[in-house]
Protein backbone atom coordinates (compact mmCIF):
# COMPACT_ATOMS: atom_id res chain seq x y z
CA UNK A 1 0.00 0.00 0.00
CA UNK A 2 2.99 2.31 -0.24
CA UNK A 3 1.94 3.64 -3.60
CA UNK A 4 -1.61 4.72 -3.61
CA UNK A 5 -2.77 4.63 -7.21
CA UNK A 6 -5.78 6.84 -6.76
CA UNK A 7 -5.57 10.23 -8.53
CA UNK A 8 -4.19 13.20 -6.61
CA UNK A 9 -7.53 14.96 -6.75
CA UNK A 10 -9.02 12.09 -4.71
CA UNK A 11 -6.16 11.70 -2.26
CA UNK A 12 -6.20 15.42 -1.61
CA UNK A 13 -9.61 14.92 -0.05
CA UNK A 14 -8.01 12.93 2.79
CA UNK A 15 -5.43 15.45 4.00
CA UNK A 16 -2.96 14.39 6.65
CA UNK A 17 -3.62 17.53 8.66
CA UNK A 18 -6.96 16.01 9.69
CA UNK A 19 -4.88 14.01 12.17
CA UNK A 20 -3.43 17.15 13.66
CA UNK A 21 -6.05 18.32 16.20
CA UNK A 22 -6.45 14.83 17.66
CA UNK A 23 -2.70 14.25 17.59
CA UNK A 24 -2.04 17.46 19.51
CA UNK A 25 -4.61 16.75 22.23
CA UNK A 26 -3.65 13.08 22.56
CA UNK A 27 0.06 13.88 22.39
CA UNK A 28 -0.01 16.68 24.98
CA UNK A 29 -2.46 15.18 27.46
CA UNK A 30 -1.67 11.48 27.14
CA UNK A 31 1.65 10.70 25.46
CA UNK A 32 3.73 13.43 27.08
CA UNK A 33 2.68 12.56 30.67
CA UNK A 34 3.09 8.85 29.93
CA UNK A 35 6.65 9.29 28.66
CA UNK A 36 7.47 11.83 31.39
CA UNK A 37 6.36 9.24 33.95
CA UNK A 38 9.41 7.10 33.14
CA UNK A 39 11.71 10.00 34.06
CA UNK A 40 9.80 11.24 37.11
CA UNK A 41 9.56 7.72 38.51
CA UNK A 42 13.32 7.91 38.96
CA UNK A 43 13.27 11.12 40.95
CA UNK A 44 12.43 12.45 44.36
CA UNK A 45 9.75 14.80 43.16
CA UNK A 46 7.89 17.67 44.81
CA UNK A 47 6.29 19.03 41.60
CA UNK A 48 8.56 22.08 42.00
CA UNK A 49 11.82 20.23 41.65
CA UNK A 50 12.87 16.71 40.89
CA UNK A 51 16.11 15.11 42.11
CA UNK A 52 17.32 12.16 40.09
CA UNK A 53 17.70 9.11 42.34
CA UNK A 54 17.91 6.25 39.83
CA UNK A 55 15.92 3.15 40.63
CA UNK A 56 15.45 3.94 44.35
CA UNK A 57 11.67 4.31 44.05
CA UNK A 58 11.39 0.93 42.36
CA UNK A 59 13.62 -0.72 44.97
CA UNK A 60 11.47 0.80 47.66
CA UNK A 61 8.34 -0.31 45.88
CA UNK A 62 9.42 -3.93 45.74
CA UNK A 63 10.81 -3.97 49.28
CA UNK A 64 7.81 -2.50 51.03
CA UNK A 65 5.41 -5.36 51.85
CA UNK A 66 2.39 -3.03 51.61
CA UNK A 67 3.32 -1.99 48.11
CA UNK A 68 4.06 -5.51 46.88
CA UNK A 69 0.73 -6.58 48.38
CA UNK A 70 -0.84 -4.02 46.06
CA UNK A 71 0.85 -5.67 43.10
CA UNK A 72 -0.28 -9.14 44.13
CA UNK A 73 -3.84 -7.98 44.84
CA UNK A 74 -4.04 -6.33 41.42
CA UNK A 75 -3.20 -9.65 39.77
CA UNK A 76 -5.68 -11.58 41.94
CA UNK A 77 -8.40 -9.04 41.25
CA UNK A 78 -7.88 -9.05 37.47
CA UNK A 79 -7.77 -12.86 37.24
CA UNK A 80 -10.76 -13.30 39.51
CA UNK A 81 -13.02 -10.74 37.87
CA UNK A 82 -12.25 -11.79 34.31
CA UNK A 83 -12.53 -15.50 35.14
CA UNK A 84 -15.85 -15.14 36.94
CA UNK A 85 -17.29 -12.90 34.25
CA UNK A 86 -16.59 -15.55 31.60
CA UNK A 87 -17.88 -18.42 33.72
CA UNK A 88 -21.12 -16.67 34.66
CA UNK A 89 -21.88 -14.73 31.49
CA UNK A 90 -21.61 -17.62 29.00
CA UNK A 91 -24.46 -19.65 30.54
CA UNK A 92 -26.43 -16.43 30.99
CA UNK A 93 -25.95 -15.57 27.33
CA UNK A 94 -27.13 -19.05 26.33
CA UNK A 95 -30.19 -18.62 28.53
CA UNK A 96 -30.88 -15.20 27.06
CA UNK A 97 -30.63 -16.43 23.46
CA UNK A 98 -33.00 -19.36 24.13
CA UNK A 99 -36.75 -19.30 23.58
CA UNK A 100 -37.38 -17.24 26.69
CA UNK A 101 -40.32 -14.85 26.33
CA UNK A 102 -38.81 -12.27 28.64
CA UNK A 103 -35.32 -12.31 27.17
CA UNK A 104 -35.16 -8.68 26.09
CA UNK A 105 -36.41 -7.51 29.48
CA UNK A 106 -33.86 -9.73 31.25
CA UNK A 107 -31.02 -8.55 28.99
CA UNK A 108 -31.91 -4.98 29.89
CA UNK A 109 -31.99 -5.75 33.60
CA UNK A 110 -28.55 -7.37 33.54
CA UNK A 111 -27.11 -4.58 31.42
CA UNK A 112 -28.34 -1.59 33.42
CA UNK A 113 -25.67 -1.73 36.21
CA UNK A 114 -23.01 -1.15 33.54
CA UNK A 115 -24.34 2.39 33.16
CA UNK A 116 -24.65 3.22 36.85
CA UNK A 117 -21.74 5.08 38.41
CA UNK A 118 -19.21 2.84 40.10
CA UNK A 119 -19.28 5.06 43.17
CA UNK A 120 -23.05 4.62 43.53
CA UNK A 121 -22.70 0.85 43.18
CA UNK A 122 -19.85 0.80 45.70
CA UNK A 123 -21.84 2.75 48.30
CA UNK A 124 -24.92 0.58 47.83
CA UNK A 125 -23.03 -2.67 48.19
CA UNK A 126 -21.02 -1.51 51.20
CA UNK A 127 -24.37 -1.20 52.94
CA UNK A 128 -25.79 -4.43 51.52
CA UNK A 129 -22.64 -6.24 52.67
CA UNK A 130 -22.78 -4.77 56.16
CA UNK A 131 -22.16 -7.80 58.43
CA UNK A 132 -24.89 -7.58 61.07
CA UNK A 133 -27.89 -5.88 59.43
CA UNK A 134 -27.01 -5.86 55.72
CA UNK A 135 -29.43 -7.52 53.32
CA UNK A 136 -26.96 -10.11 52.03
CA UNK A 137 -26.19 -11.50 55.46
CA UNK A 138 -29.85 -11.33 56.50
CA UNK A 139 -30.66 -13.61 53.58
CA UNK A 140 -27.68 -15.89 54.25
CA UNK A 141 -28.64 -16.22 57.91
CA UNK A 142 -32.20 -17.08 56.98
CA UNK A 143 -30.78 -19.91 54.87
CA UNK A 144 -28.31 -20.71 57.71
CA UNK A 145 -25.32 -20.17 55.45
CA UNK A 146 -23.30 -18.09 57.90
CA UNK A 147 -22.72 -14.35 57.97
CA UNK A 148 -19.24 -13.38 56.82
CA UNK A 149 -17.84 -9.90 57.42
CA UNK A 150 -17.50 -9.20 53.70
CA UNK A 151 -15.53 -5.98 53.83
CA UNK A 152 -14.12 -6.14 57.37
CA UNK A 153 -12.36 -9.47 57.12
CA UNK A 154 -8.88 -8.88 55.64
CA UNK A 155 -8.82 -12.18 53.79
CA UNK A 156 -12.25 -11.57 52.28
CA UNK A 157 -12.33 -7.82 51.48
CA UNK A 158 -10.61 -8.01 48.09
CA UNK A 159 -12.79 -10.92 47.01
CA UNK A 160 -15.95 -9.09 48.08
CA UNK A 161 -15.05 -6.04 46.01
CA UNK A 162 -14.21 -8.31 43.06
CA UNK A 163 -17.67 -9.91 43.35
CA UNK A 164 -19.32 -6.49 43.17
CA UNK A 165 -17.15 -5.71 40.13
CA UNK A 166 -18.46 -8.90 38.50
CA UNK A 167 -22.04 -7.88 39.34
CA UNK A 168 -21.54 -4.49 37.72
CA UNK A 169 -19.65 -5.68 34.65
CA UNK A 170 -21.58 -8.85 33.89
CA UNK A 171 -23.83 -6.97 31.47
CA UNK A 172 -21.02 -6.17 29.02
CA UNK A 173 -19.69 -9.73 29.14
CA UNK A 174 -23.15 -11.20 28.59
CA UNK A 175 -23.91 -8.85 25.72
CA UNK A 176 -20.60 -9.78 24.05
CA UNK A 177 -21.39 -13.49 24.35
CA UNK A 178 -24.95 -12.92 23.11
CA UNK A 179 -23.68 -11.20 19.97
CA UNK A 180 -21.16 -14.03 19.54
CA UNK A 181 -23.86 -16.70 19.80
CA UNK A 182 -26.25 -14.79 17.52
CA UNK A 183 -23.57 -14.61 14.83
CA UNK A 184 -23.28 -18.42 14.66
CA UNK A 185 -24.98 -19.60 11.44
CA UNK A 186 -28.22 -21.45 12.06
CA UNK A 187 -27.04 -24.53 10.09
CA UNK A 188 -24.71 -25.44 12.93
CA UNK A 189 -27.58 -25.46 15.41
CA UNK A 190 -29.65 -27.49 12.95
CA UNK A 191 -26.85 -30.05 12.66
CA UNK A 192 -26.43 -30.18 16.41
CA UNK A 193 -30.13 -30.74 16.84
CA UNK A 194 -29.99 -33.73 14.51
CA UNK A 195 -26.83 -35.10 16.15
CA UNK A 196 -28.11 -34.98 19.67
CA UNK A 197 -29.44 -32.73 22.34
CA UNK A 198 -28.47 -29.65 24.22
CA UNK A 199 -25.05 -30.96 25.26
CA UNK A 200 -23.88 -31.40 21.66
CA UNK A 201 -25.13 -27.92 20.90
CA UNK A 202 -23.20 -26.47 23.81
CA UNK A 203 -20.00 -28.52 23.52
CA UNK A 204 -19.53 -28.61 19.75
CA UNK A 205 -21.26 -25.45 18.53
CA UNK A 206 -21.54 -22.70 21.12
CA UNK A 207 -18.36 -23.33 23.06
CA UNK A 208 -15.91 -23.41 20.11
CA UNK A 209 -17.68 -20.75 18.06
CA UNK A 210 -17.97 -18.19 20.83
CA UNK A 211 -14.26 -18.38 21.49
CA UNK A 212 -13.72 -14.92 20.03
CA UNK A 213 -16.35 -13.47 22.33
CA UNK A 214 -14.63 -15.20 25.24
CA UNK A 215 -11.29 -13.65 24.28
CA UNK A 216 -12.88 -10.22 24.07
CA UNK A 217 -14.52 -10.66 27.47
CA UNK A 218 -11.27 -11.83 29.04
CA UNK A 219 -9.25 -9.06 27.45
CA UNK A 220 -11.65 -6.27 28.36
CA UNK A 221 -12.17 -7.40 31.92
CA UNK A 222 -8.46 -8.00 32.37
CA UNK A 223 -7.64 -4.46 31.26
CA UNK A 224 -10.47 -3.15 33.46
CA UNK A 225 -9.40 -5.29 36.41
CA UNK A 226 -5.78 -4.17 36.29
CA UNK A 227 -6.83 -0.51 36.11
CA UNK A 228 -9.61 -0.66 38.70
CA UNK A 229 -9.76 2.11 41.28
CA UNK A 230 -13.23 3.63 41.85
CA UNK A 231 -14.86 0.54 43.30
CA UNK A 232 -12.05 -0.37 45.67
CA UNK A 233 -11.70 3.20 46.79
CA UNK A 234 -15.41 3.67 47.58
CA UNK A 235 -15.82 0.26 49.24
CA UNK A 236 -12.69 -0.31 51.30
CA UNK A 237 -10.09 2.39 50.53
CA UNK A 238 -7.64 -0.48 50.29
CA UNK A 239 -8.46 -1.69 53.79
CA UNK A 240 -8.81 -3.21 56.27
CA UNK A 241 -5.18 -2.26 56.75
CA UNK A 242 -3.71 -2.84 53.32
CA UNK A 243 -5.63 -6.05 52.65
CA UNK A 244 -7.40 -4.86 49.52
CA UNK A 245 -4.90 -2.31 48.22
CA UNK A 246 -4.30 -2.55 44.48
CA UNK A 247 -1.74 -0.69 42.36
CA UNK A 248 -4.09 2.20 41.59
CA UNK A 249 -5.04 2.73 45.24
CA UNK A 250 -1.34 2.61 46.19
CA UNK A 251 -0.67 5.22 43.49
CA UNK A 252 -3.41 7.42 44.95
CA UNK A 253 -2.24 6.99 48.56
CA UNK A 254 1.37 7.83 47.68
CA UNK A 255 0.12 10.83 45.74
CA UNK A 256 -1.93 12.03 48.73
CA UNK A 257 1.07 11.56 50.99
CA UNK A 258 3.14 13.73 48.65
CA UNK A 259 5.48 10.96 47.43
CA UNK A 260 5.05 11.92 43.81
CA UNK A 261 8.10 10.04 42.55
CA UNK A 262 7.05 6.85 44.30
CA UNK A 263 3.47 7.25 43.09
CA UNK A 264 4.72 7.63 39.53
CA UNK A 265 6.93 4.56 39.90
CA UNK A 266 3.76 2.67 40.83
CA UNK A 267 2.17 4.07 37.69
CA UNK A 268 5.05 2.88 35.51
CA UNK A 269 4.84 -0.58 37.08
CA UNK A 270 1.14 -0.58 36.19
CA UNK A 271 1.93 0.38 32.54
CA UNK A 272 4.43 -2.42 32.30
CA UNK A 273 2.15 -4.96 33.97
CA UNK A 274 -0.78 -4.08 31.71
CA UNK A 275 1.37 -4.13 28.59
CA UNK A 276 3.15 -7.43 29.26
CA UNK A 277 -0.11 -9.18 30.08
CA UNK A 278 -2.49 -7.60 27.59
CA UNK A 279 -0.27 -7.18 24.54
CA UNK A 280 0.53 -10.90 24.07
CA UNK A 281 -3.12 -11.75 24.73
CA UNK A 282 -4.12 -9.31 22.02
CA UNK A 283 -1.60 -10.71 19.51
CA UNK A 284 -2.75 -14.22 20.28
CA UNK A 285 -6.37 -13.20 19.89
CA UNK A 286 -5.78 -11.48 16.55
CA UNK A 287 -3.83 -14.42 15.18
CA UNK A 288 -6.64 -16.79 16.09
CA UNK A 289 -9.04 -14.54 14.31
CA UNK A 290 -6.89 -14.44 11.17
CA UNK A 291 -6.63 -18.22 11.05
CA UNK A 292 -10.38 -18.45 10.85
CA UNK A 293 -10.64 -16.30 7.76
CA UNK B 1 -50.89 -31.97 25.03
CA UNK B 2 -47.23 -31.58 24.24
CA UNK B 3 -47.65 -27.96 23.19
CA UNK B 4 -49.38 -27.19 26.46
CA UNK B 5 -46.66 -28.97 28.37
CA UNK B 6 -44.03 -27.06 26.40
CA UNK B 7 -45.82 -23.83 27.12
CA UNK B 8 -45.89 -24.58 30.84
CA UNK B 9 -42.22 -25.61 30.83
CA UNK B 10 -41.38 -22.37 28.99
CA UNK B 11 -43.39 -20.43 31.53
CA UNK B 12 -41.44 -21.96 34.41
CA UNK B 13 -38.10 -21.17 32.82
CA UNK B 14 -39.25 -17.58 32.32
CA UNK B 15 -40.54 -17.29 35.87
CA UNK B 16 -37.43 -18.77 37.48
CA UNK B 17 -35.07 -16.65 35.34
CA UNK B 18 -37.04 -13.50 36.11
CA UNK B 19 -37.05 -14.27 39.82
CA UNK B 20 -33.34 -15.06 40.11
CA UNK B 21 -32.15 -12.24 37.86
CA UNK B 22 -34.39 -9.68 39.59
CA UNK B 23 -33.26 -10.83 43.03
CA UNK B 24 -29.66 -10.23 42.03
CA UNK B 25 -29.90 -7.21 39.76
CA UNK B 26 -33.05 -5.30 40.72
CA UNK B 27 -33.14 -5.67 44.51
CA UNK B 28 -30.11 -3.37 45.03
CA UNK B 29 -31.92 -0.60 43.11
CA UNK B 30 -35.10 -1.11 45.12
CA UNK B 31 -32.94 -0.89 48.22
CA UNK B 32 -31.61 2.47 47.03
CA UNK B 33 -35.14 3.85 46.57
CA UNK B 34 -36.40 2.46 49.90
CA UNK B 35 -33.44 3.84 51.85
CA UNK B 36 -33.69 7.19 50.09
CA UNK B 37 -37.32 7.45 51.29
CA UNK B 38 -36.63 6.77 54.99
CA UNK B 39 -35.87 8.96 57.98
CA UNK B 40 -32.24 9.28 59.04
CA UNK B 41 -32.31 6.82 61.98
CA UNK B 42 -34.43 4.35 60.04
CA UNK B 43 -32.07 4.41 57.04
CA UNK B 44 -29.13 3.77 59.37
CA UNK B 45 -30.67 0.38 60.22
CA UNK B 46 -29.66 -0.79 56.71
CA UNK B 47 -32.79 -2.93 56.54
CA UNK B 48 -34.53 -3.92 53.35
CA UNK B 49 -37.96 -2.77 54.44
CA UNK B 50 -40.61 -0.25 53.39
CA UNK B 51 -40.16 3.17 55.02
CA UNK B 52 -42.55 3.96 57.87
CA UNK B 53 -43.01 7.45 56.43
CA UNK B 54 -42.42 7.96 52.72
CA UNK B 55 -40.00 10.90 52.62
CA UNK B 56 -38.47 10.44 49.16
CA UNK B 57 -39.30 13.92 47.84
CA UNK B 58 -38.29 15.58 51.12
CA UNK B 59 -34.93 13.80 51.12
CA UNK B 60 -34.28 14.59 47.48
CA UNK B 61 -35.01 18.26 48.04
CA UNK B 62 -32.73 18.19 51.10
CA UNK B 63 -29.97 16.80 48.88
CA UNK B 64 -30.59 19.49 46.28
CA UNK B 65 -30.57 22.23 48.93
CA UNK B 66 -27.58 20.89 50.81
CA UNK B 67 -24.49 23.10 51.19
CA UNK B 68 -25.67 26.16 49.28
CA UNK B 69 -27.28 24.07 46.54
CA UNK B 70 -24.01 22.43 45.77
CA UNK B 71 -25.79 19.73 43.78
CA UNK B 72 -26.83 22.24 41.12
CA UNK B 73 -23.25 23.48 40.83
CA UNK B 74 -22.09 19.86 40.52
CA UNK B 75 -24.66 19.13 37.83
CA UNK B 76 -23.68 22.26 35.96
CA UNK B 77 -19.98 21.35 36.12
CA UNK B 78 -20.65 17.78 35.06
CA UNK B 79 -22.81 19.00 32.21
CA UNK B 80 -20.10 21.38 30.93
CA UNK B 81 -17.43 18.70 31.20
CA UNK B 82 -19.53 16.06 29.48
CA UNK B 83 -20.84 18.24 26.66
CA UNK B 84 -17.48 19.95 26.11
CA UNK B 85 -15.59 16.66 25.98
CA UNK B 86 -18.13 14.97 23.72
CA UNK B 87 -18.08 17.79 21.18
CA UNK B 88 -14.30 17.68 20.89
CA UNK B 89 -14.19 13.88 20.90
CA UNK B 90 -16.65 13.59 18.01
CA UNK B 91 -14.94 16.25 15.88
CA UNK B 92 -11.37 15.07 16.47
CA UNK B 93 -11.97 11.34 16.28
CA UNK B 94 -14.18 11.45 13.19
CA UNK B 95 -11.57 13.49 11.31
CA UNK B 96 -8.93 10.88 12.18
CA UNK B 97 -11.21 7.94 11.42
CA UNK B 98 -12.10 9.46 8.04
CA UNK B 99 -8.53 9.94 6.79
CA UNK B 100 -7.24 6.76 8.42
CA UNK B 101 -9.82 4.48 6.86
CA UNK B 102 -9.63 6.13 3.42
CA UNK B 103 -5.85 6.27 3.14
CA UNK B 104 -4.58 3.10 4.82
CA UNK B 105 -0.98 4.33 4.41
CA UNK B 106 1.99 4.18 6.75
CA UNK B 107 0.64 7.10 8.77
CA UNK B 108 -2.62 5.21 9.26
CA UNK B 109 -0.88 2.14 10.61
CA UNK B 110 1.22 4.30 12.95
CA UNK B 111 -1.99 5.96 14.18
CA UNK B 112 -3.52 2.56 14.63
CA UNK B 113 -0.69 1.35 16.90
CA UNK B 114 -0.87 4.55 18.94
CA UNK B 115 -4.63 4.06 19.35
CA UNK B 116 -4.07 0.48 20.51
CA UNK B 117 -1.56 1.70 23.10
CA UNK B 118 -4.03 4.36 24.21
CA UNK B 119 -6.70 1.72 24.72
CA UNK B 120 -4.63 -0.43 27.06
CA UNK B 121 -2.18 1.87 28.86
CA UNK B 122 -3.61 3.51 31.99
CA UNK B 123 -3.04 7.26 32.36
CA UNK B 124 -0.01 8.56 34.27
CA UNK B 125 -1.73 10.58 36.95
CA UNK B 126 0.89 12.69 38.73
CA UNK B 127 2.74 13.66 35.53
CA UNK B 128 -0.63 14.73 34.07
CA UNK B 129 -1.28 16.92 37.12
CA UNK B 130 2.19 18.40 36.72
CA UNK B 131 1.56 19.11 33.04
CA UNK B 132 -1.82 20.74 33.75
CA UNK B 133 -0.17 22.93 36.39
CA UNK B 134 2.58 23.98 34.00
CA UNK B 135 0.12 25.09 31.32
CA UNK B 136 -2.30 26.64 33.82
CA UNK B 137 -5.16 24.17 33.35
CA UNK B 138 -5.00 22.39 36.71
CA UNK B 139 -8.23 22.81 38.70
CA UNK B 140 -10.05 24.09 35.63
CA UNK B 141 -12.97 22.54 33.80
CA UNK B 142 -11.09 23.01 30.52
CA UNK B 143 -8.16 21.01 31.92
CA UNK B 144 -10.38 18.08 32.84
CA UNK B 145 -12.14 18.31 29.46
CA UNK B 146 -8.82 18.03 27.61
CA UNK B 147 -7.80 15.03 29.74
CA UNK B 148 -11.14 13.28 29.16
CA UNK B 149 -10.85 13.93 25.42
CA UNK B 150 -7.34 12.46 25.31
CA UNK B 151 -8.40 9.36 27.28
CA UNK B 152 -11.53 8.75 25.18
CA UNK B 153 -10.15 9.44 21.68
CA UNK B 154 -8.84 5.88 21.09
CA UNK B 155 -12.22 4.24 21.76
CA UNK B 156 -14.08 6.84 19.70
CA UNK B 157 -11.70 6.63 16.75
CA UNK B 158 -11.76 2.85 16.60
CA UNK B 159 -15.57 2.79 16.68
CA UNK B 160 -15.92 5.43 13.96
CA UNK B 161 -13.23 3.89 11.76
CA UNK B 162 -15.02 0.54 11.82
CA UNK B 163 -18.18 2.28 10.66
CA UNK B 164 -16.32 4.34 8.04
CA UNK B 165 -15.54 1.10 6.22
CA UNK B 166 -19.23 0.67 5.48
CA UNK B 167 -19.51 4.04 3.70
CA UNK B 168 -18.63 3.45 0.03
CA UNK B 169 -15.72 5.48 -1.38
CA UNK B 170 -17.77 6.21 -4.47
CA UNK B 171 -19.80 8.61 -2.38
CA UNK B 172 -16.76 10.77 -1.59
CA UNK B 173 -15.57 10.48 -5.18
CA UNK B 174 -18.92 11.71 -6.47
CA UNK B 175 -18.65 14.72 -4.17
CA UNK B 176 -15.06 15.33 -5.34
CA UNK B 177 -16.16 15.33 -8.98
CA UNK B 178 -18.80 17.87 -8.03
CA UNK B 179 -15.94 20.03 -6.82
CA UNK B 180 -16.22 19.62 -3.05
CA UNK B 181 -13.20 20.61 -0.96
CA UNK B 182 -11.82 18.19 1.70
CA UNK B 183 -13.62 20.06 4.47
CA UNK B 184 -16.85 20.01 2.50
CA UNK B 185 -16.58 16.26 1.91
CA UNK B 186 -15.94 15.72 5.60
CA UNK B 187 -18.62 18.03 7.01
CA UNK B 188 -21.33 17.71 4.37
CA UNK B 189 -20.94 14.11 3.24
CA UNK B 190 -19.09 11.99 5.79
CA UNK B 191 -20.30 13.39 9.12
CA UNK B 192 -24.00 12.98 8.27
CA UNK B 193 -23.40 9.41 7.07
CA UNK B 194 -21.45 8.57 10.23
CA UNK B 195 -24.45 9.53 12.33
CA UNK B 196 -25.36 6.12 13.77
CA UNK B 197 -21.78 5.51 14.90
CA UNK B 198 -21.49 9.06 16.22
CA UNK B 199 -24.62 8.55 18.32
CA UNK B 200 -23.03 5.39 19.76
CA UNK B 201 -19.85 7.28 20.60
CA UNK B 202 -21.80 10.15 22.15
CA UNK B 203 -23.93 7.89 24.32
CA UNK B 204 -21.16 5.58 25.51
CA UNK B 205 -18.62 8.30 26.22
CA UNK B 206 -21.09 10.66 27.86
CA UNK B 207 -22.10 7.94 30.31
CA UNK B 208 -18.42 7.13 30.96
CA UNK B 209 -17.38 10.75 31.44
CA UNK B 210 -20.43 11.62 33.54
CA UNK B 211 -19.76 8.61 35.78
CA UNK B 212 -16.03 9.20 36.03
CA UNK B 213 -14.77 9.56 39.57
CA UNK B 214 -11.00 9.29 39.19
CA UNK B 215 -10.62 12.17 36.71
CA UNK B 216 -12.24 14.88 38.86
CA UNK B 217 -10.64 13.40 42.00
CA UNK B 218 -7.14 13.94 40.62
CA UNK B 219 -7.43 16.80 38.16
CA UNK B 220 -10.25 18.95 39.51
CA UNK B 221 -9.97 19.34 43.29
CA UNK B 222 -11.65 22.24 45.11
CA UNK B 223 -15.15 22.94 46.39
CA UNK B 224 -16.19 25.17 43.51
CA UNK B 225 -15.17 22.45 41.05
CA UNK B 226 -17.33 19.68 42.49
CA UNK B 227 -18.77 17.22 39.98
CA UNK B 228 -21.76 14.95 40.34
CA UNK B 229 -19.76 11.85 41.26
CA UNK B 230 -17.88 13.70 43.98
CA UNK B 231 -21.05 14.96 45.68
CA UNK B 232 -21.42 11.56 47.32
CA UNK B 233 -17.86 11.58 48.43
CA UNK B 234 -18.52 14.40 50.90
CA UNK B 235 -21.51 12.62 52.39
CA UNK B 236 -19.33 9.61 53.13
CA UNK B 237 -16.54 11.58 54.72
CA UNK B 238 -18.46 14.29 56.60
CA UNK B 239 -21.94 12.98 57.25
CA UNK B 240 -21.49 9.28 57.64
CA UNK B 241 -24.69 9.03 59.64
CA UNK B 242 -26.96 10.59 57.02
CA UNK B 243 -27.60 7.45 55.06
CA UNK B 244 -31.02 8.60 53.86
CA UNK B 245 -29.44 11.64 52.19
CA UNK B 246 -26.56 9.61 50.82
CA UNK B 247 -28.97 7.23 49.13
CA UNK B 248 -31.18 10.08 47.93
CA UNK B 249 -28.00 11.47 46.38
CA UNK B 250 -27.22 8.10 44.78
CA UNK B 251 -30.74 8.06 43.37
CA UNK B 252 -30.48 11.60 41.96
CA UNK B 253 -27.24 10.94 40.14
CA UNK B 254 -28.49 7.60 38.76
CA UNK B 255 -31.36 9.28 36.92
CA UNK B 256 -29.35 10.59 33.91
CA UNK B 257 -27.87 7.15 33.06
CA UNK B 258 -31.35 5.65 33.52
CA UNK B 259 -32.74 8.08 30.94
CA UNK B 260 -29.85 7.30 28.57
CA UNK B 261 -30.53 3.62 29.07
CA UNK B 262 -34.22 3.92 28.27
CA UNK B 263 -33.65 5.82 25.04
CA UNK B 264 -30.35 4.45 23.77
CA UNK B 265 -30.00 0.89 25.01
CA UNK B 266 -29.52 -0.45 21.49
CA UNK B 267 -26.79 2.05 20.56
CA UNK B 268 -24.95 1.45 23.82
CA UNK B 269 -24.95 -2.29 23.32
CA UNK B 270 -23.88 -1.86 19.69
CA UNK B 271 -21.05 0.44 20.73
CA UNK B 272 -19.73 -1.84 23.40
CA UNK B 273 -19.81 -4.94 21.22
CA UNK B 274 -18.60 -3.70 17.85
CA UNK B 275 -16.10 -0.99 18.65
CA UNK B 276 -14.84 -2.54 21.83
CA UNK B 277 -11.86 -4.48 20.61
CA UNK B 278 -11.85 -5.24 16.91
CA UNK B 279 -10.23 -2.57 14.84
Amino acid sequence: MNHDLRPKSVLRTYPHWFYLPAAIVFGVFFLVPTLAAFYFSMTRWTLFDATYIGFDNYVRFFQDPQLTAGLRNTAIYAVMTSGLKVIISLPLAILLTSRLHLKSLLRGIIFFPVLVSTVAVGITFSVLMQPSQGLINTVLRALSLGAPDWLGNPSLALISVALVDVWKGLGIATVLFISGILSIPNDYFEAARLEGGAWVKFRYVILPLSRNAAFTVILLSFIGGLRTFDLIWTMTRGGPGFASDVLTSVIFKQYQAGFYGLSTAGNVILFILVTIIVYPLMRFFNRRELEEL
Amino acid sequence: MTTIRKFIAGFWLDAVSLLVISAIFVVPFIFIVLTAAKTGPEAAQFEFSPPSQFLLLENISAVLEFGDRRMFLAMWNSLIITVGSITLIVLLSSAVAFVMQRRKDRMASLASSIILAGLIIPPAVVPTIFLLQEIGLYRTLLGLIMVQVAFTLPFATITLRAFMASIPREIDEAAIIDGASPLQVYFRVILPLLRPAIITVIVVSSVTIYNDFTGPLYFLPGRENVTVQLTMYSYISQFSSQWHLLFANVLVITIPPLIMFMFFQRQIVAGLTSGAIKG
